[in-house]
Protein backbone atom coordinates (compact mmCIF):
# COMPACT_ATOMS: atom_id res chain seq x y z
CA UNK A 1 0.00 0.00 0.00
CA UNK A 2 1.15 3.91 -0.57
CA UNK A 3 1.06 6.69 1.32
CA UNK A 4 -0.55 9.43 1.77
CA UNK A 5 -3.96 7.58 0.83
CA UNK A 6 -6.19 9.83 -1.42
CA UNK A 7 -9.84 9.79 0.37
CA UNK A 8 -10.94 12.96 -0.53
CA UNK A 9 -12.55 12.02 -3.95
CA UNK A 10 -15.56 14.93 -3.74
CA UNK A 11 -12.90 17.47 -4.05
CA UNK A 12 -11.78 15.50 -6.89
CA UNK A 13 -10.40 12.46 -8.83
CA UNK A 14 -7.62 11.02 -10.15
CA UNK A 15 -7.54 11.27 -13.89
CA UNK A 16 -8.28 7.15 -15.59
CA UNK A 17 -5.40 6.22 -17.08
CA UNK A 18 -8.14 5.09 -19.94
CA UNK A 19 -8.96 8.09 -20.54
CA UNK A 20 -5.40 9.89 -20.21
CA UNK A 21 -5.18 7.68 -23.06
CA UNK A 22 -7.90 8.57 -25.10
CA UNK A 23 -6.54 11.95 -24.44
CA UNK A 24 -2.87 12.17 -25.54
CA UNK A 25 -3.55 12.35 -29.26
CA UNK A 26 -5.55 15.14 -29.24
CA UNK A 27 -2.64 17.14 -28.00
CA UNK A 28 0.06 16.68 -30.29
CA UNK A 29 -1.24 15.02 -33.69
CA UNK A 30 -4.79 15.69 -33.04
CA UNK A 31 -4.23 19.51 -32.29
CA UNK A 32 -6.74 21.15 -34.70
CA UNK A 33 -9.34 23.54 -33.66
CA UNK A 34 -12.93 22.06 -33.97
CA UNK A 35 -14.07 24.78 -35.33
CA UNK A 36 -12.14 24.92 -38.17
CA UNK A 37 -13.99 23.94 -41.41
CA UNK A 38 -11.70 23.55 -44.13
CA UNK A 39 -8.89 20.85 -43.08
CA UNK A 40 -8.81 17.50 -41.85
CA UNK A 41 -7.24 18.58 -38.27
CA UNK A 42 -10.38 20.95 -37.64
CA UNK A 43 -12.62 18.04 -39.09
CA UNK A 44 -10.88 15.70 -36.88
CA UNK A 45 -11.37 17.66 -33.62
CA UNK A 46 -14.73 18.37 -34.50
CA UNK A 47 -15.35 14.49 -34.31
CA UNK A 48 -13.51 13.62 -31.62
CA UNK A 49 -15.67 16.49 -29.84
CA UNK A 50 -18.55 14.93 -30.99
CA UNK A 51 -18.19 11.75 -29.88
CA UNK A 52 -17.53 12.92 -26.71
CA UNK A 53 -20.40 14.57 -26.71
CA UNK A 54 -22.14 11.36 -27.59
CA UNK A 55 -20.76 9.67 -24.35
CA UNK A 56 -21.86 12.44 -22.01
CA UNK A 57 -25.61 12.72 -23.38
CA UNK A 58 -25.70 9.10 -23.14
CA UNK A 59 -24.99 8.96 -19.09
CA UNK A 60 -27.66 11.38 -18.46
CA UNK A 61 -29.92 10.35 -21.31
CA UNK A 62 -29.93 13.88 -23.07
CA UNK A 63 -29.24 14.80 -26.52
CA UNK A 64 -25.78 15.04 -28.07
CA UNK A 65 -26.76 18.58 -29.08
CA UNK A 66 -28.33 19.26 -25.63
CA UNK A 67 -24.44 19.47 -23.99
CA UNK A 68 -22.83 22.93 -24.08
CA UNK A 69 -19.02 22.74 -22.61
CA UNK A 70 -17.81 25.10 -20.09
CA UNK A 71 -14.68 25.07 -17.92
CA UNK A 72 -16.30 23.76 -15.13
CA UNK A 73 -19.46 22.97 -12.44
CA UNK A 74 -18.77 26.14 -11.76
CA UNK A 75 -18.96 27.94 -14.97
CA UNK A 76 -22.37 25.54 -15.41
CA UNK A 77 -24.04 26.98 -12.60
CA UNK A 78 -23.32 30.43 -13.27
CA UNK A 79 -24.57 30.22 -16.66
CA UNK A 80 -27.20 28.95 -16.29
CA UNK A 81 -28.64 31.04 -13.14
CA UNK A 82 -27.14 34.01 -15.21
CA UNK A 83 -28.23 32.85 -18.14
CA UNK A 84 -31.90 32.37 -17.47
CA UNK A 85 -32.33 35.19 -15.81
CA UNK A 86 -31.22 37.41 -18.40
CA UNK A 87 -33.27 35.41 -20.81
CA UNK A 88 -36.61 35.42 -19.04
CA UNK A 89 -36.69 38.73 -16.75
CA UNK A 90 -39.56 39.84 -18.65
CA UNK A 91 -41.50 36.24 -17.40
CA UNK A 92 -40.04 36.82 -13.73
CA UNK A 93 -37.06 37.35 -11.65
CA UNK A 94 -37.75 34.65 -8.65
CA UNK A 95 -34.98 32.06 -8.23
CA UNK A 96 -35.58 28.70 -5.12
CA UNK A 97 -33.10 27.57 -4.63
CA UNK A 98 -31.70 25.44 -1.01
CA UNK A 99 -29.21 26.47 1.77
CA UNK A 100 -27.13 23.74 1.45
CA UNK A 101 -26.50 24.32 -2.43
CA UNK A 102 -22.42 24.20 -3.55
CA UNK A 103 -21.40 28.27 -3.40
CA UNK A 104 -20.91 28.43 -6.96
CA UNK A 105 -25.10 28.05 -6.91
CA UNK A 106 -25.26 30.04 -3.79
CA UNK A 107 -22.97 32.82 -4.52
CA UNK A 108 -24.16 33.51 -8.10
CA UNK A 109 -27.75 33.79 -6.51
CA UNK A 110 -26.36 36.21 -4.15
CA UNK A 111 -24.75 38.29 -6.95
CA UNK A 112 -27.69 38.39 -8.82
CA UNK A 113 -29.55 39.48 -5.67
CA UNK A 114 -27.22 42.06 -5.33
CA UNK A 115 -27.39 43.56 -8.30
CA UNK A 116 -30.94 43.78 -7.89
CA UNK A 117 -31.91 41.08 -10.78
CA UNK A 118 -33.68 38.59 -8.79
CA UNK A 119 -35.36 37.79 -5.47
CA UNK A 120 -34.14 34.42 -4.15
CA UNK A 121 -36.18 31.80 -2.01
CA UNK A 122 -33.48 30.19 0.12
CA UNK A 123 -35.26 27.02 0.93
CA UNK A 124 -34.05 25.31 4.59
CA UNK A 125 -33.68 21.49 4.69
CA UNK A 126 -34.17 18.39 6.84
CA UNK A 127 -31.83 17.08 9.83
CA UNK A 128 -30.36 14.79 6.26
CA UNK A 129 -29.75 17.47 4.24
CA UNK A 130 -32.71 16.92 2.05
CA UNK A 131 -35.35 19.42 0.27
CA UNK A 132 -38.60 19.20 0.69
CA UNK A 133 -40.32 19.39 -2.37
CA UNK A 134 -43.82 20.58 -0.60
CA UNK A 135 -41.36 23.18 0.37
CA UNK A 136 -40.98 23.91 -3.43
CA UNK A 137 -44.13 23.61 -4.49
CA UNK A 138 -45.00 26.21 -1.50
CA UNK A 139 -42.70 28.84 -2.77
CA UNK A 140 -43.46 28.95 -6.33
CA UNK A 141 -44.83 32.52 -7.29
CA UNK A 142 -45.88 33.79 -10.28
CA UNK A 143 -43.12 35.44 -10.56
CA UNK A 144 -40.99 32.34 -10.13
CA UNK A 145 -38.59 31.38 -12.80
CA UNK A 146 -36.07 29.09 -11.48
CA UNK A 147 -35.51 26.09 -9.54
CA UNK A 148 -32.26 25.07 -8.98
CA UNK A 149 -31.51 22.46 -6.26
CA UNK A 150 -28.72 20.10 -6.48
CA UNK A 151 -28.69 16.24 -7.25
CA UNK A 152 -26.37 15.50 -4.15
CA UNK A 153 -24.72 17.01 -1.63
CA UNK A 154 -20.82 17.53 -1.74
CA UNK A 155 -20.10 17.48 2.16
CA UNK A 156 -22.95 14.99 3.14
CA UNK A 157 -23.70 13.09 0.41
CA UNK A 158 -27.17 13.67 0.77
CA UNK A 159 -29.47 12.86 -2.48
CA UNK A 160 -32.36 14.97 -3.05
CA UNK A 161 -35.63 13.69 -3.99
CA UNK A 162 -34.79 15.64 -7.63
CA UNK A 163 -37.85 13.40 -9.45
CA UNK A 164 -40.68 14.65 -7.51
CA UNK A 165 -38.89 18.38 -8.10
CA UNK A 166 -38.70 18.03 -11.49
CA UNK A 167 -42.49 17.20 -11.71
CA UNK A 168 -43.62 19.88 -9.12
CA UNK A 169 -41.43 22.36 -12.05
CA UNK A 170 -42.61 21.10 -14.67
CA UNK A 171 -46.68 21.34 -13.60
CA UNK A 172 -45.94 24.68 -12.57
CA UNK A 173 -43.95 25.59 -15.56
CA UNK A 174 -40.91 26.49 -13.58
CA UNK A 175 -37.53 26.09 -15.25
CA UNK A 176 -35.44 23.41 -13.44
CA UNK A 177 -31.71 24.10 -12.96
CA UNK A 178 -29.75 20.74 -11.14
CA UNK A 179 -26.71 20.88 -10.16
CA UNK A 180 -25.50 17.35 -10.14
CA UNK A 181 -21.28 17.82 -10.17
CA UNK A 182 -21.41 15.02 -6.89
CA UNK A 183 -23.78 12.93 -9.00
CA UNK A 184 -23.31 11.91 -12.48
CA UNK A 185 -21.33 8.98 -12.97
CA UNK A 186 -21.73 8.07 -9.55
CA UNK A 187 -25.59 7.25 -9.39
CA UNK A 188 -27.94 7.09 -12.57
CA UNK A 189 -28.93 10.18 -13.90
CA UNK A 190 -31.76 10.44 -16.10
CA UNK A 191 -32.50 14.05 -17.19
CA UNK A 192 -35.58 13.07 -18.95
CA UNK A 193 -37.33 10.97 -16.33
CA UNK A 194 -35.96 13.44 -13.61
CA UNK A 195 -37.31 16.18 -15.27
CA UNK A 196 -34.48 18.47 -15.71
CA UNK A 197 -34.25 21.43 -17.74
CA UNK A 198 -30.48 22.60 -17.06
CA UNK A 199 -27.68 20.46 -15.34
CA UNK A 200 -24.58 21.42 -14.30
CA UNK A 201 -21.59 18.67 -13.84
CA UNK A 202 -18.10 18.36 -14.60
CA UNK A 203 -14.84 15.89 -15.79
CA UNK A 204 -12.83 16.20 -12.61
CA UNK A 205 -15.11 14.55 -10.52
CA UNK A 206 -15.86 11.41 -12.67
CA UNK A 207 -12.10 10.38 -13.20
CA UNK A 208 -11.72 12.76 -16.13
CA UNK A 209 -9.20 15.79 -16.12
CA UNK A 210 -10.15 19.12 -14.67
CA UNK A 211 -10.69 22.13 -16.96
CA UNK A 212 -13.90 20.97 -18.14
CA UNK A 213 -17.85 20.15 -17.91
CA UNK A 214 -20.66 20.88 -18.98
CA UNK A 215 -23.97 22.62 -18.59
CA UNK A 216 -26.92 20.27 -20.60
CA UNK A 217 -29.60 22.61 -21.50
CA UNK A 218 -32.90 21.09 -22.66
CA UNK A 219 -33.62 21.79 -26.29
CA UNK A 220 -37.65 20.76 -26.45
CA UNK A 221 -40.37 20.49 -24.04
CA UNK A 222 -39.38 23.42 -23.12
CA UNK A 223 -36.65 24.67 -25.83
CA UNK A 224 -34.49 26.61 -22.90
CA UNK A 225 -32.63 29.68 -23.78
CA UNK A 226 -30.18 31.47 -22.35
CA UNK A 227 -28.18 34.75 -22.94
CA UNK A 228 -24.54 33.82 -23.10
CA UNK A 229 -22.27 34.98 -20.55
CA UNK A 230 -19.52 35.22 -22.48
CA UNK A 231 -19.23 37.17 -26.02
CA UNK A 232 -17.01 35.63 -28.93
CA UNK A 233 -17.45 33.28 -31.76
CA UNK A 234 -20.28 31.41 -30.79
CA UNK A 235 -19.34 28.32 -30.23
CA UNK A 236 -21.69 25.48 -28.43
CA UNK A 237 -25.09 27.12 -30.47
CA UNK A 238 -24.36 30.92 -29.61
CA UNK A 239 -24.82 29.69 -25.44
CA UNK A 240 -20.63 29.37 -25.02
CA UNK A 241 -17.57 30.97 -26.64
CA UNK A 242 -14.31 29.83 -26.82
CA UNK A 243 -12.13 27.58 -28.52
CA UNK A 244 -13.13 24.02 -27.57
CA UNK A 245 -10.16 22.22 -25.14
CA UNK A 246 -10.22 19.45 -27.52
CA UNK A 247 -8.27 17.25 -25.13
CA UNK A 248 -9.97 17.68 -22.44
CA UNK A 249 -13.50 17.49 -23.89
CA UNK A 250 -12.32 14.02 -24.98
CA UNK A 251 -11.38 13.16 -21.56
CA UNK A 252 -14.31 14.26 -20.62
CA UNK A 253 -16.49 11.90 -22.70
CA UNK A 254 -14.14 8.63 -22.05
CA UNK A 255 -15.23 9.31 -18.21
CA UNK A 256 -18.60 9.25 -18.77
CA UNK A 257 -18.28 6.25 -21.01
CA UNK A 258 -16.66 4.65 -18.51
CA UNK A 259 -18.46 5.49 -15.72
CA UNK A 260 -21.73 4.36 -17.22
CA UNK A 261 -20.35 0.65 -18.40
CA UNK A 262 -19.17 0.53 -14.80
CA UNK A 263 -21.42 2.49 -12.29
CA UNK A 264 -23.57 -0.99 -11.57
CA UNK A 265 -21.05 -2.55 -10.15
CA UNK A 266 -18.40 0.21 -9.02
CA UNK A 267 -21.32 2.06 -6.83
CA UNK A 268 -21.79 -1.41 -4.54
CA UNK A 269 -18.07 -2.08 -4.32
CA UNK A 270 -17.55 1.69 -3.46
CA UNK A 271 -20.66 1.88 -0.84
CA UNK A 272 -19.34 -1.75 0.37
CA UNK A 273 -16.10 -0.15 1.75
CA UNK A 274 -17.89 3.05 2.62
CA UNK A 275 -20.70 0.92 4.93
CA UNK A 276 -17.24 -0.56 6.53
CA UNK A 277 -15.54 2.21 7.14
CA UNK A 278 -18.36 3.77 8.88
CA UNK A 279 -19.23 0.61 10.92
CA UNK A 280 -16.13 -0.31 12.13
CA UNK A 281 -15.12 3.71 13.31
CA UNK A 282 -18.75 4.15 15.08
CA UNK A 283 -18.49 0.69 16.70
CA UNK A 284 -14.82 1.41 18.10
CA UNK A 285 -15.42 5.08 18.73
CA UNK A 286 -18.16 6.78 20.86
CA UNK A 287 -20.02 9.60 20.39
CA UNK A 288 -19.60 9.83 16.74
CA UNK A 289 -22.43 11.11 14.82
CA UNK A 290 -23.06 10.57 11.29
CA UNK A 291 -24.08 13.58 9.21
CA UNK A 292 -26.21 13.26 5.87
CA UNK A 293 -28.62 11.10 5.05
CA UNK A 294 -28.41 7.30 6.26
CA UNK A 295 -29.27 5.86 3.08
CA UNK A 296 -30.35 8.32 0.81
CA UNK A 297 -26.09 9.24 0.10
CA UNK A 298 -23.76 8.79 -2.35
CA UNK A 299 -22.40 5.53 -2.46
CA UNK A 300 -18.74 7.02 -1.51
CA UNK A 301 -19.60 9.76 0.78
CA UNK A 302 -19.09 9.46 4.46
CA UNK A 303 -19.34 12.76 6.73
CA UNK A 304 -19.04 11.72 10.74
CA UNK A 305 -18.89 14.39 13.93
CA UNK A 306 -16.27 13.09 16.62
CA UNK A 307 -17.27 14.66 19.42
CA UNK A 308 -14.59 16.63 21.90
CA UNK A 309 -12.42 16.48 19.13
CA UNK A 310 -11.80 19.57 16.58
CA UNK A 311 -11.23 18.85 12.52
CA UNK A 312 -8.09 20.47 11.75
CA UNK A 313 -6.12 18.39 14.46
CA UNK A 314 -7.75 15.29 13.50
CA UNK A 315 -6.48 15.56 9.79
CA UNK A 316 -3.05 16.96 11.11
CA UNK A 317 -3.00 13.72 12.92
CA UNK A 318 -3.61 11.61 10.15
CA UNK A 319 -1.47 13.39 7.87
CA UNK A 320 -0.97 10.67 5.70
CA UNK A 321 -4.55 10.24 4.52
CA UNK A 322 -6.12 13.13 2.37
CA UNK A 323 -9.66 13.71 4.17
CA UNK A 324 -11.29 16.94 4.43
CA UNK A 325 -13.05 18.63 7.10
CA UNK A 326 -16.20 21.09 8.27
CA UNK A 327 -14.04 22.51 10.73
CA UNK A 328 -13.69 26.59 11.21
CA UNK A 329 -9.59 26.00 10.91
CA UNK A 330 -9.64 24.24 7.61
CA UNK A 331 -11.96 27.41 5.90
CA UNK A 332 -10.47 30.54 4.33
CA UNK A 333 -13.59 32.16 6.03
CA UNK A 334 -12.88 30.76 9.93
CA UNK A 335 -16.81 29.50 10.14
CA UNK A 336 -17.66 26.28 10.06
CA UNK A 337 -19.41 24.06 7.83
CA UNK A 338 -22.53 26.09 6.40
CA UNK A 339 -23.85 23.11 5.41
CA UNK A 340 -23.75 21.58 8.52
CA UNK A 341 -25.16 24.41 10.10
CA UNK A 342 -28.43 24.30 7.69
CA UNK A 343 -28.77 20.47 9.02
CA UNK A 344 -28.87 21.79 13.03
CA UNK A 345 -25.87 20.43 13.47
CA UNK A 346 -24.20 22.18 16.81
CA UNK A 347 -21.52 24.30 16.06
CA UNK A 348 -19.13 22.55 17.94
CA UNK A 349 -19.69 19.05 16.40
CA UNK A 350 -19.46 20.95 12.65
CA UNK A 351 -16.01 22.13 14.17
CA UNK A 352 -15.56 18.30 14.89
CA UNK A 353 -16.54 17.07 11.40
CA UNK A 354 -14.55 14.48 8.73
CA UNK A 355 -15.32 14.02 5.07
CA UNK A 356 -14.27 10.93 3.88
CA UNK A 357 -14.87 10.29 -0.09
CA UNK A 358 -14.22 7.19 -1.53
CA UNK A 359 -13.56 6.30 -4.84
CA UNK A 360 -12.94 4.33 -8.04
CA UNK A 361 -8.88 4.10 -6.95
CA UNK A 362 -8.95 2.97 -2.89
CA UNK A 363 -8.60 0.02 -1.84
CA UNK A 364 -9.92 -2.28 1.22
CA UNK A 365 -6.36 -2.41 2.35
CA UNK A 366 -6.43 1.49 2.42
CA UNK A 367 -9.82 1.78 4.57
CA UNK A 368 -8.68 -0.84 7.42
CA UNK A 369 -5.61 1.51 7.54
CA UNK A 370 -8.07 4.39 7.95
CA UNK A 371 -9.79 2.60 10.46
CA UNK A 372 -7.13 2.21 12.40
CA UNK A 373 -5.90 5.05 12.26
CA UNK A 374 -9.36 7.67 12.76
CA UNK A 375 -9.31 5.35 16.34
CA UNK A 376 -5.74 6.11 17.40
CA UNK A 377 -6.54 9.59 16.40
CA UNK A 378 -9.87 10.58 18.17
CA UNK A 379 -8.29 8.17 20.61
CA UNK A 380 -5.29 10.48 21.32
CA UNK A 381 -7.04 13.82 20.75
CA UNK A 382 -9.90 13.35 23.39
CA UNK A 383 -6.71 12.16 26.20
CA UNK A 384 -5.59 16.08 25.08
CA UNK A 385 -9.33 17.51 25.21
CA UNK A 386 -10.23 19.55 27.89
CA UNK A 387 -14.06 19.19 26.85
CA UNK A 388 -13.73 15.27 27.03
CA UNK A 389 -12.20 15.44 30.38
CA UNK A 390 -15.29 17.52 31.81
CA UNK A 391 -17.90 15.00 29.96
CA UNK A 392 -15.99 12.26 31.39
CA UNK A 393 -16.57 14.10 35.04
CA UNK A 394 -20.24 14.10 34.22
CA UNK A 395 -19.99 18.20 33.53
CA UNK A 396 -23.02 19.02 30.88
CA UNK A 397 -20.99 21.04 28.53
CA UNK A 398 -23.93 23.10 27.49
CA UNK A 399 -23.93 24.56 31.34
CA UNK A 400 -20.52 25.88 31.31
CA UNK A 401 -20.29 29.79 30.88
CA UNK A 402 -17.22 29.85 27.72
CA UNK A 403 -15.17 32.78 27.91
CA UNK A 404 -16.07 32.95 24.25
CA UNK A 405 -13.36 35.37 21.80
CA UNK B 1 -1.78 25.21 4.68
CA UNK B 2 1.90 24.02 5.77
CA UNK B 3 2.54 23.29 9.39
CA UNK B 4 5.93 24.42 10.83
CA UNK B 5 7.87 21.59 12.26
CA UNK B 6 7.85 23.08 15.76
CA UNK B 7 4.25 22.68 15.39
CA UNK B 8 4.55 19.59 14.08
CA UNK B 9 6.60 18.49 17.02
CA UNK B 10 3.93 19.98 19.50
CA UNK B 11 1.36 18.48 18.18
CA UNK B 12 3.12 15.03 17.89
CA UNK B 13 4.81 15.21 21.16
CA UNK B 14 3.03 17.79 23.15
CA UNK B 15 4.73 18.43 26.27
CA UNK B 16 3.33 18.27 29.99
CA UNK B 17 -0.02 17.16 28.25
CA UNK B 18 -3.06 16.22 30.99
CA UNK B 19 -4.32 17.85 34.25
CA UNK B 20 -3.15 18.12 38.03
CA UNK B 21 -5.14 15.93 40.74
CA UNK B 22 -8.61 18.42 42.13
CA UNK B 23 -7.10 19.03 45.23
CA UNK B 24 -3.52 19.46 44.37
CA UNK B 25 -1.91 22.07 46.78
CA UNK B 26 -0.98 25.40 45.03
CA UNK B 27 -2.44 24.94 41.59
CA UNK B 28 -3.78 27.83 39.72
CA UNK B 29 -6.49 26.67 36.42
CA UNK B 30 -7.12 28.56 33.40
CA UNK B 31 -9.91 28.12 31.02
CA UNK B 32 -10.27 29.53 27.39
CA UNK B 33 -12.19 29.39 24.57
CA UNK B 34 -15.53 28.16 23.71
CA UNK B 35 -16.32 24.76 22.08
CA UNK B 36 -18.80 26.62 19.27
CA UNK B 37 -15.44 29.06 18.81
CA UNK B 38 -13.45 26.05 17.72
CA UNK B 39 -10.99 25.60 20.51
CA UNK B 40 -10.80 25.58 24.69
CA UNK B 41 -7.54 25.20 26.31
CA UNK B 42 -6.85 24.47 29.99
CA UNK B 43 -3.67 25.92 30.94
CA UNK B 44 -2.99 24.80 35.09
CA UNK B 45 0.15 26.21 36.59
CA UNK B 46 1.44 24.87 40.20
CA UNK B 47 3.13 26.97 41.81
CA UNK B 48 5.76 26.79 45.13
CA UNK B 49 7.55 29.93 46.82
CA UNK B 50 6.26 32.23 44.15
CA UNK B 51 7.99 30.00 41.50
CA UNK B 52 5.56 27.88 38.84
CA UNK B 53 7.44 24.55 39.18
CA UNK B 54 4.80 22.44 37.35
CA UNK B 55 2.40 22.98 34.15
CA UNK B 56 0.18 21.29 32.19
CA UNK B 57 -2.42 21.84 29.38
CA UNK B 58 -5.58 20.15 27.73
CA UNK B 59 -6.63 21.46 24.54
CA UNK B 60 -9.71 21.53 22.01
CA UNK B 61 -8.90 22.83 18.97
CA UNK B 62 -6.44 22.68 15.76
CA UNK B 63 -2.57 21.49 15.52
CA UNK B 64 -1.74 24.85 16.09
CA UNK B 65 -3.81 25.73 19.20
CA UNK B 66 -2.64 22.14 20.62
CA UNK B 67 1.33 23.45 19.87
CA UNK B 68 0.64 27.00 21.22
CA UNK B 69 -0.54 25.87 24.60
CA UNK B 70 2.35 22.93 24.50
CA UNK B 71 4.85 25.93 24.31
CA UNK B 72 3.43 28.12 26.70
CA UNK B 73 3.59 25.09 29.72
CA UNK B 74 6.92 24.62 28.35
CA UNK B 75 7.83 28.50 28.73
CA UNK B 76 5.83 28.47 32.42
CA UNK B 77 8.31 25.85 33.94
CA UNK B 78 10.59 27.58 36.38
CA UNK B 79 9.28 30.50 35.78
CA UNK B 80 8.30 33.29 38.76
CA UNK B 81 4.70 34.37 38.33
CA UNK B 82 6.35 37.73 37.48
CA UNK B 83 7.95 36.76 34.83
CA UNK B 84 4.72 34.62 33.68
CA UNK B 85 2.70 37.75 33.17
CA UNK B 86 5.31 38.63 30.78
CA UNK B 87 4.46 36.30 28.00
CA UNK B 88 3.55 37.67 25.21
CA UNK B 89 1.38 36.05 22.28
CA UNK B 90 3.88 37.69 19.75
CA UNK B 91 6.34 35.56 21.62
CA UNK B 92 4.33 32.34 20.60
CA UNK B 93 3.41 33.68 16.86
CA UNK B 94 7.34 34.24 16.53
CA UNK B 95 8.69 30.63 18.25
CA UNK B 96 6.34 28.48 16.18
CA UNK B 97 6.22 30.26 13.23
CA UNK B 98 2.29 30.47 12.93
CA UNK B 99 0.68 32.32 9.88
CA UNK B 100 -1.80 35.39 10.42
CA UNK B 101 -5.17 32.89 10.18
CA UNK B 102 -3.71 31.46 13.33
CA UNK B 103 -2.53 34.52 15.65
CA UNK B 104 -5.84 33.67 17.71
CA UNK B 105 -4.54 30.48 18.87
CA UNK B 106 -1.58 32.85 20.32
CA UNK B 107 -3.81 34.89 21.88
CA UNK B 108 -5.68 31.95 23.17
CA UNK B 109 -2.84 30.91 24.81
CA UNK B 110 -1.65 34.00 26.21
CA UNK B 111 -5.35 34.36 27.88
CA UNK B 112 -5.02 30.91 29.54
CA UNK B 113 -1.60 32.03 31.06
CA UNK B 114 -3.30 34.99 32.67
CA UNK B 115 -6.25 33.06 33.38
CA UNK B 116 -4.06 30.68 35.28
CA UNK B 117 -2.14 33.18 37.26
CA UNK B 118 -5.06 35.30 38.28
CA UNK B 119 -6.80 31.63 39.34
CA UNK B 120 -3.89 30.89 41.41
CA UNK B 121 -3.94 34.53 42.97
CA UNK B 122 -7.45 34.44 43.49
CA UNK B 123 -7.10 31.22 45.55
CA UNK B 124 -3.47 31.99 47.62
CA UNK B 125 -5.32 35.20 48.69
CA UNK B 126 -8.86 33.36 49.86
CA UNK B 127 -6.33 31.41 51.60
CA UNK B 128 -4.06 33.62 53.04
CA UNK B 129 -7.57 35.49 54.53
CA UNK B 130 -9.17 32.09 55.84
CA UNK B 131 -5.59 31.00 57.12
CA UNK B 132 -5.74 35.02 59.18
CA UNK B 133 -8.92 34.55 60.27
CA UNK B 134 -8.29 31.32 61.70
Amino acid sequence: MKLPIFLDNHSTTPVDPRVLEAMLPYFTEKFGNAASRNHVFGWEAEEAVEQARKQIAKLINADPKEIVFTSGATESDNLALKGVLEMYREKGTHIITSSTEHRAVLDTAKTLEAKGLATVTYLPVDKYGMVNPDDVRNAITDKTILISIMLANNEIGTINPVHEIGKIAKAKGVLFHCDATQGVGKIPVDVQAMGIDLMSFSAHKIYGPKGVGALYVRKKSPRVRLVPQMDGGGHERGMRSGTLPVPLIVGFGKACELCGAEMATEAPRIAAMRDRLQTSIMNAVEETYLNGHPTERLPGNLNISFAYVEGESLLMGMKDIALSSGSACTSATLEPSYVLRALGVGTELAHSSIRFGIGRFNTDEEIDYTIKKVVEVVTRLREMSPLYEMAKEGIDLKSVQWAAH
Amino acid sequence: MAYSDKVIDHFNNPRNMGSFGKDEEGVGTGMVGAPECGDVMKLQIKVQDNRIVDAKFKTFGCGSAIASSSLATEWLKGKTLEEAQQIKNTDIVQELNLPPVKIHCSVLAEDAIKAALADYQKKAAAKTSSGSSQ
